[in-house]
């Protein structure tokens, strides 16, 4: 008996070498552990032996069983990982062919600049509002001090519809209306985006339709102080960390005292380059506070409150942020240029 | 403003400022200069005397010259025409810079040459100044001339100009005395005035002359009258001076109109006193009137315009330019100097009509009504200092102008509260007398008094913004401000902008700018809203001239753009307004419009290719509404749409009220497939959204069921899918296509849809017999309403 479990032993070591298919496996299986299999038939010969025998057998041939049925696993597994090692090598592909085409859509530019200084102003506590685009020529002008034959009026050369309509030259017309609309004449923190127009021939630096984003604070005891830190704020988060804000007196008869903003230069720091024409500093908004009369033209008393306002051209800001050298790209909608736009933004 | 250094250190000493500097410092009281340039851009010039001059030998038209420049005799070769022995000249030793150009030792014709002989012109003005014969022969100096000696400081040419970019408030920096004020102001200094004074003679002009004012527009005019001018050629200086300001010298009488116009900033106006004759008149023209003005046009003038006239006609345009009948000329012996103010808006309307002056210029930002008899005797004085004249006695005279200086109270607090100062009177009292501002002080309150020639500084922020100007607004420190903290919010319409602009991106959408201004005839290609056009009363061009009320076009001209740069697959949006007016209300309505043409993912190699096409449009459309909250309230309707393709186009509806359309824009527009789709933000932002709701996972499983009916080939899926629904209720809980055919399989004008149904019911496991039920119901419904063919229960 012993024999014979060593024969089966043998044998099917031997049977085991030659299977290479895991569907053959199977059939060993059969072979020494079905019914009909050689373990089997040895089991049924147990029958006719001493009690003794019957034991030692017994416990013998359960060892067998458990032998082969350990053998077979070990070699399924390994046949398990050959074919597994078959089929991945059947698979390979070229990874280095090109990929399949997925992409999000791009940001406009402007709108990527706009979006930028919304968040920075909302963080402030500004509210984003808008006003139309087909003005009157009473909130475009008169009510900012700029009454039919003003000079200052040269300079914003305007398409109009009527003798009382045009397209905004500027989004300060917003201005005059959020004060207009505020009847409790409580403070004011406003910015306003949107499309502005003027009668220039489009080149390089003119653009018939531009964009620009108004700013307004109206409280007690607003000042200029307050005016420079805010645009320092704005500089930063625009430009990076050690920007700094350059004032210089202007004129708009909105404001009064008006104030051009520069901005120390985010390329040379200061040293000037090129991108600052060796001075230093980049010409960046108009701001001022609020004009007296603007204040008054809206109900607001300029004994009691005083405002700073601000104009900023995202088109001005994104040429200098991205590097554009003409104004015209962003209204062609060159698929090449707004592709250049289709990531985040590195280090300021 | 062209400010000649020697011309302003007449009335400020700047003696020891760099000029460049003072300009930095000017940029800091908010005067942007353009440019700093020198009157003559040379260096290393002397005097020479032209000590021998011979023909030379190898050429016919230069001179072989002996020069003596001060360091003994040297050879010049010269091509002037006019050189000549004994002569007293301009020389540009070896090493002077004219220019960009070096003077480097050389050899003309065969003969070493030390150096040039210069003419005027080449000394670097600009030709317009010049005469023929300062550009064609050199220039000859006088016997006073010393040998050796600076050129250019001799000929009074070693001045500097600084270009001044004015703001439009600031008139009074058109003279230089204004300027001089101004710089006075920043470096503590006190303005010199010349010293104004006339010896005069009779006849008294009010009696050989008469003046009538008849006009509103002209608030003063004075009159006086200089007789036996002798016309001739102005002094060096006078004529450098209008040089650097940019005027052309003309005559010493002229010249001198202008050179005073230059120092007050009073425009002058000199007539020949006899072609005018004994009366002047300032009226409105008349409607029609024609006029020729100095420079030999003849103008149309109308009531809107003011002129200056004699018994007989129009002699000059007020405040414009003078008249060509009444013009000094070489003849001319007796003057009328006409020194006026005129309203500023009819000289600024008149000029933008007929021509921008020197004079117009100033006019328009304003006078000062007390310089203008100091301009007048000015002038008066320099006629007979420089022109051989003698001063008649007396003036004409209208005058109703304003000369009171202005008052303005304002306090300490005042300024520091609007400038964020801490600034105490000791401050402000040394700002006020830098500014020659003259000013009482009673504790804290300021009673200042603001001199007339300040015409810019009239309110309290004015003064204010003129302290903050000497303070120094880079010396303000910054804060920022101490409001209550409140939340910024954003317009509920921008949120939803965003919104549709962050889902187009993720679709692989490129957001666009186009223009609002839209040629004629473009409003009428596509689908608008009932409503006229708002056009332009007076555009730049024929294709900017109305509003458009559609973005398709602006979004088909991007395409055609991009295709034409061979990039053929598109897909952009574009959020914007459109424009129109309904019962003379200017409407701007949001929108969102898209437009995609070719593929959209591709891989080439790999055969994927995913193509627009109708279906992928829709699929945009569908999932931003569904993004937007409206899933289930959206459908699609087919109906004409002006434009676009009359099989592949349908309106979008949402809650049943049309939104917007999409499809294929016509072949007869775009002969490539070219899908837009276009949507009313408006319309959306109408309509509310419910909150997200998380439904239960399904705990039962679910019965899934395929059919396929046979239809005439103009029911539309629509169709069928309804009754499905219908008949499902809330027990269907999906419907999906899975196949259209058309072919032999079926009749001619015939199709076939498969539909894969979903049953399930959250409460329970569905049964067999009732899915069936339900199932029957539906085919028999769709049968019979739309004469449909069950083609095969159980499909697959």
């Amino acid at each position: 008996m012993e024999k014979k479990i060593l024969e089966i032993k043998e044998n099917l070591l031997k049977d085991l070498e030659k299977v290479d298919l895991l569907k053959n496996l199977n059939d060993i299986k059969v072979k020494y552990l079905g019914k009909k299999g050689s373990i089997s038939e040895l089991s049924s010969c147990i029958k006719d032996l001493s009690n003794d025998q019957k034991k030692k057998v017994g416990s013998l041939l359960n060892d067998l069983k458990n032998e082969v049925n350990t053998k077979i696993e070990e070699k399924k597994k390994l046949l398990e990982i050959e074919e597994m090692n078959k089929k991945i090598e059947s698979e390979k592909i070229d990874v280095t062919l090109p990929s399949t085409s997925i992409k999000m859509g791009t940001t406009h530019p402007l709108t990527r600049i706009i979006d930028e200084i919304e968040t920075l102003f909302i963080s402030m506590g500004f509210d984003v509002v808008e006003g139309p685009e087909v003005e009157q020529d009473l909130y475009n002008f008169e009510k900012l001090n700029l009454p039919k034959g003003h000079p200052a009026r040269d300079s914003q050369d305007s398409f109009y519809i009527t003798e009382e309509m045009l397209l905004r030259t500027q989004t300060s017309p917003v201005q005059a209306r959020t004060m207009d609309a505020n009847l409790e004449k409580s403070p004011i923190r406003v910015i306003c985006p949107g499309k502005v127009y003027r009668r220039d021939d489009d080149d390089a630096t003119h653009s018939h339709q531009f964009t620009q984003i108004e700013g307004l604070m109206v409280d007690k005891n607003i000042s200029v102080a307050d005016l420079k830190g805010v645009l320092e704020m704005f500089a930063k988060n625009l430009f990076g960390e050690d920007r700094e804000i350059r004032l210089r007196p202007s004129f708009f008869p909105f404001t009064e005292p008006s104030l051009e903003a520069d901005v120390s230069c985010f390329k040379c720091g200061g040293k000037g380059c090129s991108i600052c024409k060796g001075t230093g500093w980049i010409e960046i908004l108009g701001s001022g506070m609020v004009h007296p009369n603007v204040l008054r033209n809206c109900g607001y008393d300029p004994e009691i409150y005083t405002g700073f306002a601000f104009g900023i051209g995202p088109e001005r800001v994104a040429m200098l942020k991205y590097g554009i050298n003409d104004i015209r790209s962003f209204y062609t909608n060159d698929m090449r240029f707004l592709n250049t736009f289709d990531r985040v933004e590195g280090e300021k | 403003m062209r400010v000649s250094k020697k011309f302003l250190s007449d009335y400020i000493d700047i003696e020891g400022i760099n000029y460049k500097e003072l300009a930095e410092e000017m940029v800091f009281c908010g005067n942007e200069y353009e440019s700093i340039t020198k009157l003559s851009d040379c260096e290393g010039l002397v005097i020479g005397k032209v000590l021998e001059c011979e023909k030379h030998p190898n050429s016919d038209h230069l001179h072989v010259c002996k020069v003596d420049y001060g360091d003994g005799s040297k050879q010049i070769i010269c091509g002037a025409p006019n050189v000549d022995k004994d002569q007293l000249v301009v020389v540009a030793k070896i090493g002077a810079r004219l220019g960009d150009i070096v003077i480097k030792k050389a050899t003309l014709a065969g003969l070493e040459s030390n150096g040039m002989i210069c003419s005027l012109a080449e000394l670097g003005l600009e030709s317009k100044y010049l005469k023929e014969e300062d550009k064609e022969g050199i220039l000859v100096l006088n016997e006073d001339a010393k040998i050796g000696e600076d050129a250019l400081k001799y000929l009074e040419l070693d001045d500097e100009i600084i270009d001044f970019e004015l703001t439009a408030d600031r008139g009074d920096l058109l003279s230089i005395i204004g300027v001089a004020y101004e710089v006075g102001a920043i470096y503590n200094k006190k303005v010199k005035l010349p010293i104004v004074k006339n010896k005069e003679i009779d006849p008294d002009i009010t009696s050989t002359m008469k003046l009538d004012v008849k006009t509103n527009k002209c608030s003063m005019y004075l009159g006086k009258k200089v007789l036996g001018v002798k016309i001739g050629e102005s002094k060096p200086f006078i004529k450098n001076r209008l040089i650097a300001s940019g005027i052309r010298p003309i005559n010493n009488v002229v010249d001198i109109s202008n050179y005073v116009m230059l120092e007050y900033g009073c425009p002058l106006h000199f007539f020949d006193a006899d072609k005018l004759g004994n009366e002047v008149i300032v009226r409105n023209a008349n409607d029609n009137e024609l006029f020729t003005t100095l420079d030999g046009i003849e103008r149309t003038l109308s009531v809107e315009d003011i002129v200056i006239s004699n018994n007989d006609k129009a002699v000059a345009l007020a405040g414009v330019m003078g008249g060509l009948d009444t013009e000094v000329e070489n003849d001319t012996k007796n003057i009328f100097i006409e020194c006026a103010i005129f309203d500023s808006v009819t000289v600024r309307n008149t000029s933008k009509k007929i021509l921008r002056s020197e004079s117009s210029n100033r006019f328009e930002k304003g006078i000062d009504p007390n310089r203008v008899e100091i301009a007048l005797n000015r002038a008066a004085q320099l006629l007979s200092m420089y022109a051989s004249g003698s001063v008649c006695k007396g003036m004409l005279k209208y005058d109703c102008a304003d000369h009171n200086d202005k008052i303005i109270n304002i306090t300490l607090d005042d300024i520091n509260r609007v400038l964020g100062t801490e600034l105490n009177t000791s401050e402000v009292n040394e700002i006020l007398k830098r500014l020659e501002f003259k000013f009482e002080i009673k504790g804290n309150k300021y009673r200042c008094i603001i001199p007339t020639r300040r015409l810019d500084v009239n309110i309290k922020e004015d003064l204010i913004a003129e302290i903050g100007k000497i303070y120094g607004y880079n010396n303000i420190v910054s804060k920022l401000p101490s409001s209550n903290i409140k939340k910024g919010s954003i317009l509920r319409s921008e949120l939803l902008v965003k919104d549709i602009r962050k889902v187009l991106n993720s679709l692989g959408s490129n957001q666009v700018i186009t223009y609002s201004l839209v040629g004629n005839g473009i409003n009428e290609l596509f689908p608008i809203k009932n409503g006229e056009n708002i056009v332009l009363l007076d555009p730049l061009s024929e294709d900017k001239k109305i509003l458009r009320r559609s973005l398709i076009p602006s979004l088909i001209e991007v395409y055609n753009y991009n295709v034409a740069r061979n990039m053929k697959d598109i897909n952009i949006f574009e959020n914007g307004s459109v424009y129109y007016k309904v019962d003379g209300k200017y409407v701007e309505e949001k929108m969102v419009a898209g437009l995609l043409s070719g593929s959209t993912i591709k891989n080439s190699f790999n055969n994927v290719d995913l193509k627009v096409d109708f279906y992928l449009v829709k699929g945009i459309v569908e999932y931003l509404l569904k993004y937007l909250g409206f899933n289930n309230r959206y459908s699609f309707r087919v109906n004409e749409l002006s434009g676009m393709h009359g099989g592949r186009s349908a309106e979008i509806l949402l809650d049943r009220e049309v939104i917007g359309y999409l499809g294929q824009v016509s072949p007869s527009i775009c002969k490539n497939e070219v899908y837009v789709y276009s949507i009313s933000v408006e319309e959306i932002l109408k309509k509310t959204v419910r909150n997200i709701k998380s439904v239960e996972i399904p705990k039962y499983p679910s019965v899934n069921k395929d059919l396929a009916f046979v239809v005439n080939k103009d029911v539309t899926c629509a169709s069928i899918t309804e009754i499905l629904k219908k008949v499902g209720g809330r027990l269907l809980s999906n419907v999906e296509v899975f196949d259209v055919y058309v072919g032999d399989n079926v009749g001619k004008d015939e199709k076939s849809i498969a539909f894969s149904l979903t049953f399930l019911d959250p409460n329970k496991t569905l049964s067999d017999n009732e899915v069936t039920v339900i199932f029957n119901k539906m085919i028999e419904e769709v049968e019979t309403k739309l004469n449909a063919k069950l083609r095969d229960k159980n499909y697959n």
